[in-house]
C-alpha cells in the first residue's frame, strides 16, 4: 500500500509518521475554489443591493432596491431596503387584502354584520384569534372564564350588561369592579344572616329566621349596589344575586349548604376588587368592534 | 511569509487567526457605536419618554432574571406581521437603551414579553405567576409561589443603581445630575431615578400600585408585577405617525 502512494506524483509535506505514515499536499479543488470566487462575487453583488457598509456615522444604503409602501393613514414613501420598511408593505399587501371585507365591517352595524353570513363568517375568524392572543389568559380560550376571577362569557348573565354597546364599552375602556368587605361593618351573625338570605335568594334552603333577619341587613347595606330585587345593576357591575349564576363565590362546588353559606360569608367578609383593562390602546377600532361581535354571539348576548 | 511557515508554526496561527476574527468582529460591531440612527430617539413634547427603570421596577428586573424568566421569554418584537398582531408594535432599540444585559433572546418557549405591559390585571400576574396553570391550562410554566410569601430585599437598591449609573444609565447622584435628568425626562421621571431617595420612592410605589394585592407587605411580587406592567409602555406609538420609525434604518 504505502509503496503505491509514494510512487505517485502528489506531493507530500514531506513528514513521515510511525515509519511510513504520509500527509498529501494536495492544490485546493477547482470546485471548492470555484465556489469561494462565487462567494466574493456575492458579497460584492450584496454590497450594491443592500444596506451595508458603514461611513462615519452613516451607511451605504444600497441601489436598485427600493421599497415602496402606504402607510395605514395613507401616506406612500419611497426607501432604501431596510426589514422596517419591508414590515410596513407586508402590512399593506395583508390590509389590501383584507380591505374588502374589514371596510365592510367598520361601516356596518352589528346588526348588518349579524344577517350577513360573509360578514359575521370573516368577523369570526379574525376574533377567534384575536380572543386567543388577548383575551383567552383571563377567560380561557373557550369564553368560560374562571370563577372567582374572570367572568364567563358564554353563559347568558352580564355583569356590566350584554348588549353590543355596553360589551364594546368594556372593552374598550376596561371595567373596575369593587365590592366591599363588611368585616369591620357587621358583626359575624349579621354576615351569616346576609349570606342566608343570599343563597335563599337563588332556591337554597336556608333557616327561615336567618333569612328574615338578613333580608333587614341586605335591605341596609347591599341593596344600594345590588338593587333592592337583588337583580345587580349593570351599571356598576353589581352581580344579580337572584339566578343560580355565581362568578365569584363557587357556591354549587361547595357540597353542603354550611359550606356554601361559610363561602358566601367570606366574600362578604373579605370584598373583592376585580379589573377588566381598557383595550382602546392596543386594539383598533375595527379589532374591538369584532371583537364585541364575537363575545355578544359566544353568550347569548343581550 | 509563505504559507507553510503560518500552517506550522502554532504561535503564528494563534496570533494571526486572532487578528482575522478581532477585524471582523470589530467591523460588526464598532460602526453601531457610531451611526446616528442605530437608537432611535423617541420624544414626545420635547421630553425623551423612554426612561430608566424607577428603583421598584429595577427591582423586579432583577428577580426575572435571578428566576431564569429569559431562558424561555423574549423581550423583542420583530417587524413581522404575524409578530406584531401578536405581540403590538414592532420593538424599538431605545426601548431596550437602559437595559443592562438586555433580553432581547432569539428563544421562545413562552410568549414574548416586550409589550405585556398594561396588556393584564395585576391580579391575573399574580394569579399566573403563582399557579400559572390556574389561568391558562394549556401553559407549561413553572409556579413561582415564593414570589408572593418572599419579603422584597431593597436594602441594596441604591447600590444597585449606582452599578448601572456607571455603564451609563442615568440614576443621580448630585443635583447638576438631576436638573439633566429633569430636563431630559420631566420632572415627574427625575424624581424617580434619583439614588438618594431609592428605597423611600420603591416603597411609595409598592403602596400606591399595590401590585401583588397585599398593601401591608413589600413583597418580590410586587416588584415582578411592577416590571411587567412598565415592560413596553414607555413609547406611546400613537404620538408618532406609521411607519415613523422606518426612517431610522
Amino acid at each position: 500500500m504505502s509503496k503505491d502512494k509514494t510512487q505517485k506524483t502528489v506531493q507530500t509535506t514531506g513528514h513521515a509518521w510511525d515509519g511510513d505514515l504520509q500527509e498529501f499536499n494536495n492544490p485546493l479543488p477547482t470546485w471548492w475554489l470555484w465556489a469561494f470566487y462565487a462567494t466574493v462575487v456575492f458579497a460584492i453583488i450584496y454590497w450594491i443591493l443592500y444596506p451595508t457598509l458603514p461611513i462615519g456615522d452613516t451607511y451605504t444604503k444600497g441601489a436598485f432596491n427600493d421599497i415602496t409602501y402606504t402607510t395605514e393613514d395613507g401616506k406612500t414613501e419611497t426607501t432604501h431596503w431596510n426589514t422596517r420598511a419591508l414590515f410596513e408593505k407586508e402590512m399593506q399587501e395583508a390590509r389590501e387584502m383584507q380591505a374588502k371585507y374589514v371596510e365592510r365591517l367598520s361601516d356596518a352595524s352589528y346588526q348588518e354584520i349579524q344577517s350577513d353570513p360573509e360578514q359575521s363568517g370573516f368577523a369570526f375568524s379574525m376574533a377567534k384569534v384575536l380572543f386567543a392572543d388577548n383575551c383567552a389568559a383571563c377567560h380561557q380560550t373557550g369564553g368560560n372564564g374562571v370563577i372567582g376571577m374572570y367572568p364567563n362569557l358564554i353563559d347568558d348573565a352580564w355583569l356590566w350588561g350584554g348588549s353590543f354597546e355596553q360589551i364594546e364599552q368594556s372593552i374598550r375602556e376596561g371595567r373596575q369592579g369593587n365590592m366591599p368587605g363588611f368585616k369591620g361593618q357587621l358583626s359575624s351573625q349579621q354576615i351569616g344572616d346576609v349570606s342566608a338570605y343570599v343563597l335563599s335568594l337563588s332556591g337554597h334552603e336556608m333557616p327561615e329566621d336567618e333569612i328574615s333577619r338578613g333580608e333587614e341587613v341586605f335591605a341596609a347595606n347591599c341593596a344600594v349596589c345590588h338593587g333592592n330585587d337583588a337583580q345587580g345593576k349593570t351599571a356598576m357591575g353589581s352581580a344579580n344575586l337572584t339566578d343560580s349564576i355565581w362568578t365569584i363565590v363557587d357556591v354549587p362546588a361547595a357540597d353542603s349548604m354550611e359550606e356554601k353559606k361559610s363561602a358566601v360569608m367570606e366574600l362578604v367578609r373579605e370584598g373583592k376588587s376585580r379589573e377588566m383593562p381598557a383595550w382602546k390602546e392596543r386594539l383598533s377600532d375595527t379589532e374591538i368592534k369584532i371583537l364585541t361581535y364575537y363575545v355578544h354571539e359566544m353568550g347569548g348576548g343581550k | 511569509m509563505k504559507h507553510e511557515t503560518i500552517e506550522t508554526n502554532a504561535g503564528w496561527l494563534i496570533v494571526l487567526t486572532l487578528i482575522v476574527i478581532s477585524i471582523g468582529g470589530l467591523v460588526e460591531i464598532v460602526p453601531l457605536y457610531l451611526i446616528d440612527d442605530t437608537v432611535e430617539e423617541v420624544k414626545v413634547a420635547g421630553k425623551e419618554t423612554v426612561r430608566p427603570y424607577t428603583p421598584l421596577e429595577l427591582r423586579g428586573r432583577d428577580l426575572y432574571l435571578r428566576e431564569g424568566c429569559y431562558t424561555c421569554h423574549s423581550q423583542m418584537v420583530r417587524p413581522f406581521r404575524d409578530e406584531a398582531l401578536r405581540y403590538g408594535h414592532y420593538s424599538l432599540a431605545a426601548e431596550s437603551k437602559f437595559d443592562h444585559p438586555f433580553q432581547w433572546g432569539s428563544k421562545r418557549t413562552g410568549p414574548d414579553l416586550a409589550r405585556v405591559g398594561d396588556k393584564y390585571s395585576n391580579e391575573w400576574h399574580v394569579q399566573h405567576l403563582i399557579a400559572p396553570r390556574s389561568v391558562v391550562p394549556e401553559s407549561i410554566m413553572p409556579n413561582y409561589p415564593w414570589l408572593l410569601e418572599n419579603k422584597l430585599d431593597y436594602k441594596d437598591v441604591g447600590d444597585r443603581m449606582r452599578a448601572l449609573k456607571i455603564v451609563g444609565v442615568p440614576y443621580t447622584e448630585t443635583e447638576a445630575e438631576y436638573q439633566a435628568n429633569v430636563e431630559r425626562f420631566g420632572e415627574e421621571v427625575a424624581k424617580k431615578l434619583d439614588i438618594n431617595s431609592a428605597a423611600d420612592n420603591l416603597v411609595a410605589q409598592a403602596n400606591q400600585g399595590n401590585y401583588d394585592g397585599n398593601p401591608r407587605v413589600v413583597s418580590e411580587m410586587d416588584a415582578m408585577v411592577a416590571y411587567l406592567q412598565v415592560l413596553g409602555t414607555m413609547v406611546d406609538f400613537n404620538q408618532f405617525e406609521d411607519g415613523h420609525f422606518v426612517k431610522f434604518r
